[in-house]
């Protein structure tokens, strides 16, 4: 039900039945490698690119996560899915193997909480009984599109952040065990004009912070309401200048409970520069952490804010600005949770 | 960026450039400098050493060893961006690794690697001088320039 502009509130309460997280070598080392369904060692997972080794990443969340649930892949209605990589090829040739009904997205790293709200709204409206929503990233194919060959010397700048190699997946369903979508404020664009391809966290922060404010108010809540309000991947850079940025608009956001799923992912030490980033890192980090803490019942309610940078290496080139979006979805232990 | 679009930024996105600079952590500049100093001066050692030791036992004259020693050291850097180092000593160096004919070289060989997987002709032919091309182009014509300046001297300006 729509609530204020942005805002849904789902009376129906979809329900996330099951997740499936995969992840990388250098997520396998991180802070939260437990959380994860699937590590591998191995960057190319067997693949002979790494574009197929991100649809393979893709490919087994889906499977893992049907496979935690007790329903058979011919249920599941629908798949909704995106990535970075050019034309969302990882996605689509994901969907083509799993072979279920499939929408492809596209809001860069803000796609994992976009599917999230699209699958909870279709689920809500009772278009379907279950969907699938995942999204997908890989360290080295985001380098290649983006940057630079990965072998390659540049210095990178200490803004700069290290895209996560992983695949976060959840099916959604109308009835259920699990925790619960509440609500989703759909973010609009955001744009300071700010250039830096390598500073995303500072590009990003503002648009962070425009959804929060905005779903906090149409909700007509506090933020204490929530255990955490997490953001998808502003780094070091971008999470001190949105905290710092809300609490100029009068948002009073504790510091512990404002955490962010690029600097929950890695440990201290690991070259990451900023902190992680990527579609992957807020989906795998929440599927998998976070909603971990909520079925061991240390937290109750959750915000996820998914950030997005939606800018093209050509738009770079070409001296645009890099506009920025950010989803926010409420997730909330279930009634039946144990 | 910041005067020349600074103009046409609305003061909202500007007041928020300079907030956000505020925090944004900067490049320590001289640091690198000193890294860059020392890596760079490393790898020029070892091409002097390369140098030398051609010139010693296979009876090259200071000019002519150039050629060999250069070509040594592209091997070497071959082998190390191959194996996943280079990449991690150009973080560390910046310019230092960057600027000696190593730096080169990994541009051209990263990118040969990295698009194997489009083919030996779209991928690595298309894309090896994706990095490299540029100081291939820039540094042919201003060579170019400078030579005509030069030629336009002698001749008239009775140099």
């Amino acid at each position: 039900m729509l609530t204020g502009h942005q805002t849904w509130v789902f009376a129906n309460t979809p329900v996330i039945i099951a997740t499936g997280t995969v992840g990388g070598p250098f997520e396998a080392n991180g802070n939260i490698a437990n959380d994860f369904d699937l590590l591998h060692e191995d960057m190319w997972l067997k693949q002979d690119s790494f574009e197929k080794a991100q649809q393979a990443l893709m490919e087994e969340a889906c499977q893992m996560a049907i496979k935690k649930s007790k329903i058979e892949k011919e249920q599941v209605e629908f798949f909704i899915s995106g990535d970075l990589i050019n034309q969302i090829t990882p996605s689509s040739f994901a969907a083509k193997t799993i072979g279920i009904p499939y929408l492809g997205i596209f809001n860069a790293c803000a796609t994992s909480m976009e599917s999230l709200a699209l699958s909870a709204m279709i689920i809500n409206a009772k278009g379907a009984n279950y969907i699938l929503s995942g999204t997908s990233s890989h360290n080295a194919a985001a380098e290649k599109q983006y940057r630079y060959p990965t072998e390659y010397g540049g210095q990178k700048p200490p803004t700069a952040q290290w895209t996560v190699t992983g695949a976060g997946c959840a099916l959604l369903a109308q009835h259920g065990q699990g925790p619960v979508v509440t609500s989703a404020t759909i973010g609009k664009i955001v744009d300071m004009e700010m250039t830096d391809p390598f500073n995303m966290g500072g590009a990003m922060a503002p648009a962070a912070v425009n959804t929060i404010e905005t779903h906090l108010k149409e909700r007509n809540i506090d933020p204490s309401y929530y255990d955490y309000i997490i953001t998808g991947d502003l780094g070091h850079i971008g999470r001190e200048v949105s905290l710092d940025l809300l609490q100029k608009r009068g948002v009073t956001i504790h510091e512990d409970q404002y955490v962010d799923c690029g600097l929950t992912i890695y440990r201290e030490g690991q070259p990451v520069l900023a902190g992680a980033s990527g579609p992957a890192c807020s989906a795998i980090v929440t599927y998998g952490h976070f909603l971990n803490l909520m079925k061991k019942g240390e937290i109750k309610r959750i915000l996820v804010v998914a950030t997005g940078a939606l800018h093209s290496p050509l738009s770079i080139q070409q001296n645009d600005p890099i506009p920025c979006i950010a989803h926010a979805v409420s997730i909330e232990a279930g009634s039946d949770v144990s | 960026m910041a005067d020349k679009t600074k103009k046409n930024t609305p003061p909202d996105a500007q007041e928020y450039q300079a907030f956000q600079q505020e925090r944004e952590v900067k490049r320590p500049i001289l640091k690198n400098c000193v890294k860059a100093f020392l890596v760079g001066g490393i790898i020029c050692f070892i091409g002097q050493i390369i140098s030398t030791f051609y010139i010693y036992y296979f009876h090259f004259t200071e000019q002519t060893a150039g050629n060999p020693t250069v070509a040594t050291l592209i091997f070497i850097t071959m082998l190390f961006t191959g194996f996943g180092f280079y990449d991690r000593i150009g973080q560390f160096a910046g310019a230092g690794s960057a600027v000696p004919v190593t730096g080169f070289g990994n541009a051209v060989i990263s990118a040969a690697i990295e698009h194997r997987t489009e083919g030996f002709i779209l991928g690595v032919g298309t894309n090896m001088l994706k990095l490299a091309g540029p100081v291939i182009v820039y540094g042919v014509f201003s060579a170019f320039v400078i030579a005509l300046i030069k030629t336009i001297l002698i001749q008239w300006g009775g140099l």
